[in-house]
């Protein structure tokens, strides 16, 4: 089954660590990460610049209208996600246990189940 | 991460909000950061047993003012408050109460907070020294570090600076429309002040300034979320991601700066150019110029060049030209100067700059670029002038090394020519 994992924080805690915080954080997360990646289990993931640099696209009584900034204002912000083929959901939630485990953010982790899924022909 | 250096995060996180509300209750700078500071106190006890509180702002925001009031009661010897126990913030009632109390104000209170520390008697460098200490809650050894002066000397600025402020009487009416932007552009001004104080460095101090390049970045983020559509909020924080972005590779190994365009373009931080041209693109949008774009598009130009010759020059003479029309000031056409020696060649270039000699007869810059021009146009004698005022202008040993070498290559293109003669 593919889950899509969203993580929701705040970014102004997360961007208030430093870049070695930031770093060791990383580190930990990729750790986790590449267990999942040799078991073939992790899709692409993506780590996402601040609200601040969003433009939103709104359809507004049939015209698209752009405005600045996040879809919505919240105290916590969408700020990645991962994707992962795993057995079931038990072992989605585990992979975000995980996760959150080496996080200090103290964010939250959306599990949701991937509808239509077109791997990258984007190369980072 | 320990759990206390998790707490502090949060607490830096939350803090220009929670401040800002609690200057607007007490009126006072002083009684906000002793009741903040409480708060502050009593978070580090409560958080690591009960948890992470759901909103850090609206929780610190109502013990700290809990506590405030608690301390004026003491003072007139009245009963004391409720503990912070019974706050609890699982409880939405009491968060619900400190988020409609807030909600609506905290953009002004953010912006208030940042205003009073613009103050115009205020010289900028106690602008900036405040505004870290009360803003981002740096500790004053923190500052002191970064201004390269002693703690005790940091602490009576600050104190002093304080009581100017006070002196003033901070505003507390809702702003209008006019006075809003009137404060947001001096707002805007204080936080690059706060960045090329960080940037306007030699090596040696470099590292010590550094967070102030990144509180600068900090504080435009904030400030961007506060005014999401302003365009010249986004140029300032693209123009300070973008400068900043080159600080890996403006010192070599031996700590003297590298210019520009013999930097190791490899070193930039690709994730802040990034961020920066991806606000430069949206700030575009709302063709509505102002400096910062402008200097933010420059700054984009340079670092969407993957090597120093790939340079847009022409652009880059367009945008200097605009930002003339729009803040005219000597240093500016020195700028466009450069720009246009690249594209139309140096005896244009030396045309233009030689009006401003009078003006920029204590600049550093403009002797060194007034001598390589000379230099290109081979009137060396003339660039040798130029150069020894340049040298004896330098502000650092960097910049003094740097124009030895452009007379080092006159000395060794006049000794080749004297051979040539003579064979």
């Amino acid at each position: 089954m593919l889950y899509a994992v969203l993580c929701y924080a705040s970014e102004d805690v997360v961007g208030s660590w430093t870049k070695e915080q930031d770093d060791a954080v990383m580190v930990k997360l990729l750790d986790v990460q590449e267990r999942y990646a040799k078991a073939n289990k992790l899709g692409p993931v993506a780590r996402l610049l601040p609200t601040t640099a969003a433009t939103t696209l709104r359809k507004v009584k049939g015209e698209s209208l752009v405005i600045d900034g996040p879809f919505a204002e919240t105290k916590e912000q969408f700020l990645g996600f991962y994707t992962v083929d795993v057995e079931n959901l038990d072992e989605a939630l585990q992979f975000a246990r995980e996760l959150s485990e080496v996080n200090p953010s103290g964010g939250s982790y959306e599990i949701r189940p991937i509808s239509i899924f077109s791997p990258a022909t984007v190369k980072s | 991460m320990s759990d206390l250096s998790w707490i502090s995060n949060v607490i830096s996180a939350a803090r220009p909000q929670a401040m800002g509300a609690l200057l607007r209750y007490f009126r006072d700078l002083d009684t906000a950061e002793e009741a903040f500071q409480d708060a502050c106190l009593r978070a580090l006890k409560n958080w690591p047993q009960n948890g992470p509180p759901r909103d850090p702002a609206a929780w610190l925001i109502f013990v700290g003012r809990n506590s405030g009031i608690d301390a004026v009661r003491k003072r007139s010897k009245q009963t004391a408050m409720p503990d912070e126990d019974q706050v609890s913030d699982l409880e939405d009632a009491e968060t619900d109460i400190a988020e409609r109390l807030d909600g609506a104000h905290y953009r002004d209170d953010i912006l208030r907070l940042l205003f009073i520390c613009c103050h115009p008697d205020l010289p900028p460098t106690q602008q900036i020294a405040v505004a870290l200490r009360i803003v981002s809650g740096l500790s004053v050894k923190q500052i002191a570090r970064a201004f390269l002066v002693g703690e005790s000397a940091m602490e009576q600025r600050i104190t002093r600076a304080k009581a100017r402020i006070a002196d003033a009487g901070v505003p507390f009416e809702t702003p209008g429309a006019v006075e809003r932007s009137e404060r947001l552009a001096a707002v805007m001004a204080m936080v690059y002040l706060v960045f090329n104080e960080g940037y306007s460095t030699n090596s040696g101090e470099a590292q010590a300034r550094e967070p102030l390049c990144e509180e600068a970045i900090r504080l435009g983020r904030l400030l961007l979320r506060l005014f999401q559509t302003e365009p010249e909020v986004m140029g300032l924080l693209a123009l300070t991601l973008l400068q900043h972005a080159r600080a890996p590779a403006r010192f070599d190994a031996n700590g003297e700066i590298v210019l520009l365009e013999d930097q190791d373009r490899k070193l930039w931080s690709g994730k802040m150019i990034e961020e920066g041209l991806a606000l430069v693109d949206k700030a575009l949008r709302h063709r509505k110029p102002g400096p910062y774009q402008v200097q933010a598009a420059v700054a984009a130009l340079h670092a969407r060049a993957a090597k120093a010759e790939d340079t847009d020059w022409q652009e880059i003479d367009l945008l200097y030209s605009l930002l003339e029309s729009m803040q005219p000031s000597p240093v500016v056409t020195l700028n466009r100067a450069v720009a246009v020696s690249k594209v139309r060649g140096a005896e244009e270039a030396l045309a233009m700059i030689e009006p401003l000699e009078d003006r920029l007869s204590g600049y550093f810059h403009f002797f060194g670029l007034k001598g390589g021009l000379l230099m290109k146009l081979g009137r060396h004698d003339e660039a040798r002038v130029a150069f020894d005022r340049a040298i004896a202008l330098a502000n650092t040993a960097a910049e003094a090394a740097h124009i030895r070498m452009h007379i080092d290559r006159l000395k060794a293109e006049a000794t080749q020519g004297k051979s040539e003669k003579a064979s």
